[in-house]
């Protein structure tokens, strides 16, 4: 079907997302569960990435530096890429695949066992009870994830570099606090806000109108995957353009 | 009553509906049966607005559902009760939690008036002891029981079964069909059974509405459908060996 066809359901599937919830209490403990399934249970993947890239980085830069580029420019390297790159797009694009997945697939079965069907026939807003507290705990937790994940891939580099002997402490700090832009961190939580919000929208939709069985299920969120990772690539491109370029 | 006034529905251009009147009458059980794919289940979608009709419109009590806006429609399926044919419990919640759900969403009850609530709807489908069990550890039979304490929760005016004892045995789907005739006279709920097991057709059924080609080829009383002088009916209900038996014994 057309992409204008999905573009429609889409913008109609949000307006029915984004409507007030129907009970307050119900909506806040779902909030809280949703706010461990999608923020603490990622934790472990977020930190454990963090720190092997950040160290990489220090050692790719160490490699590459020698001469007349200067020490520090390992230290600066790590901040640059972790603040800039890694941290805000490849965290969510990592957590597409997680959190996506997982989001495409409850909701696939949701739909295919009529549990939906269930929630509809009650008079429940089905979208907005499902999906809302999904899509506001991913955007208030994947930026936390994402500070995070700068913080420990930066520490990791460093201590990798000191402990490796390519870089002094002082020279790595040096270079990490040199021709610091406060506004690559506030670009960088930007574009992790939106990342959230299309990772968590674009999984709902995909398992929301699955029809069909187990089969399809699966496909959705197979799909919701690639969607997501693809539309948040596109987006990287067009934010970095609008906010660095 | 509902009732439903020349309603039609096509997917594409398969017709699956054409032009469908029927009425269900209170305190009554009535019965939508066809063959497997007849359209039975559309309908059903139909007449609670999980679909929209192409054409025609359905009334609860003569009020226009199909013409109502969301707000209008929330109000009367706060009056529906359904149970779905895989039973559609919630299987985050247990068993408890799903009898509860509705009146969490949509009364102002108190926790111990909502538990008491339950419990009493549980105590209704003799399941009292699986209220701290989760949908997943329970046998198909519980599973449809759940699905109608939850259905009746909110003391529901018009009640919507589709298939209730499909994948059950003949001994609990008979426990299935009895529960649901009981509970409609108890409560003097409209309900709409939709099933193509002639069991459960004779064992339950008050009024019964035969589906063929997406029209309704034959209604009347369970009384008559012995007798009826629909062929495609006739075909429909004498398939079985059993049946063909009863026929001679009425005849
Ligand atoms: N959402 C849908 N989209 C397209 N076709 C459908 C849909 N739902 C049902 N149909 C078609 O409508 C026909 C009747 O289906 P259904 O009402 O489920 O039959 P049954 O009488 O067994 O309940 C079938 O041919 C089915 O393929
Ligand atoms: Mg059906």
């Amino acid at each position: 079907m057309g992409l204008f066809f999905h573009i429609g359901r889409y913008a109609s599937f949000m307006g029915s997302v984004l409507r007030r919830p129907e009970q307050g209490a119900v909506f806040r403990k779902l909030l809280v569960e949703e706010m461990n399934a999608i923020g603490l249970q990622s934790l472990g993947i977020v930190a454990l990435l963090s720190v092997f890239m950040g160290a990489v980085i220090c050692i790719q830069t160490a490699h590459q530096i020698g001469g007349w580029i200067p020490v520090y420019t390992i230290g600066f390297t790590v901040r640059q890429t972790m603040i800039l790159e890694f941290s805000p797009t490849l965290i969510p694009v990592i957590l597409a695949g997680k959190v996506g997945s997982n989001i495409a697939s409850q909701l696939g079965t949701m739909r295919v066992t009529e549990q939906i069907d269930a929630l509809e026939i009650m008079g429940v807003n089905s979208a907005g009870y499902l999906v809302l507290p999904k899509m506001i705990a991913a955007l208030t937790c994947i930026p936390f994830l994402v500070i995070l994940s700068m913080a420990l891939g930066i520490g990791a580099g460093m201590w990798v570099g000191v402990s490796t002997g390519v870089s002094s402490a002082a020279d790595f700090e040096y270079g990490m606090q040199i021709d610091f832009n406060a506004f690559d961190v506030t670009y960088a939580l930007i574009k992790t806000c939106v990342f959230a919000l299309i990772i968590s929208s674009v999984s709902a939709y995909h398992g929301y109108f699955t029809s069909g069985g187990a089969l399809e299920v699966g496909r959705s969120s197979t799909k919701a995957v690639v969607y997501a990772v693809v539309i948040v690539m596109v987006a990287n491109l067009l934010l970095t353009q609008m906010l660095l370029g | 009553m509902i009732e439903i006034d020349n309603v039609s529905k096509s997917f594409g251009d398969q017709i699956v509906l054409r032009d469908i009147s029927a009425q269900f009458h209170p305190g009554k059980v009535n019965f939508i049966i066809g063959r497997s794919g007849s359209g039975k289940s559309v309908l059903t979608k139909c007449t609670v607005g999980l679909l929209e009709p192409d054409q025609g419109h359905v009334t609860y009590d003569g009020r226009n559902f199909t013409e109502m806006n969301r707000r209008g429609r929330k109000a009367v399926r706060q009056e529906i009760g359904m149970l779905f044919q895989g039973s559609a419990l919630f299987d985050s919640m247990t068993v408890a939690e799903n009898v509860m759900f509705p009146l969490r969403m949509f009364s102002d009850a108190t926790e111990a008036e909502m538990r008491d609530r339950a419990a009493f709807c549980l105590e209704r489908v003799e399941l009292t002891h699986a209220t701290d069990k989760f949908p997943s550890e329970l046998s198909g039979g519980m599973q449809k029981r759940v699905g109608i304490a939850r259905a009746i929760a909110m003391n529901p005016k018009y009640l919507f079964c589709d298939e209730p004892n499909s994948g059950l045995d003949p001994q609990t789907a008979i426990v299935i069909d009895n529960l649901i005739g009981d509970l409609t006279r108890e409560f003097n709920m409209t309900t709409v059974v939709v099933s193509h097991d002639m069991n459960s057709v004779m064992e339950a059924s008050d009024f019964i509405h035969f589906v063929h080609q997406g029209q309704i080829a034959w209604h009347g009383p369970t009384s008559e459908i012995l007798t009826a002088k629909s062929e495609a009916l006739n075909e429909f209900i004498f398939a079985s060996k059993i049946m063909r038996e009863l026929r001679k014994t009425v005849s």
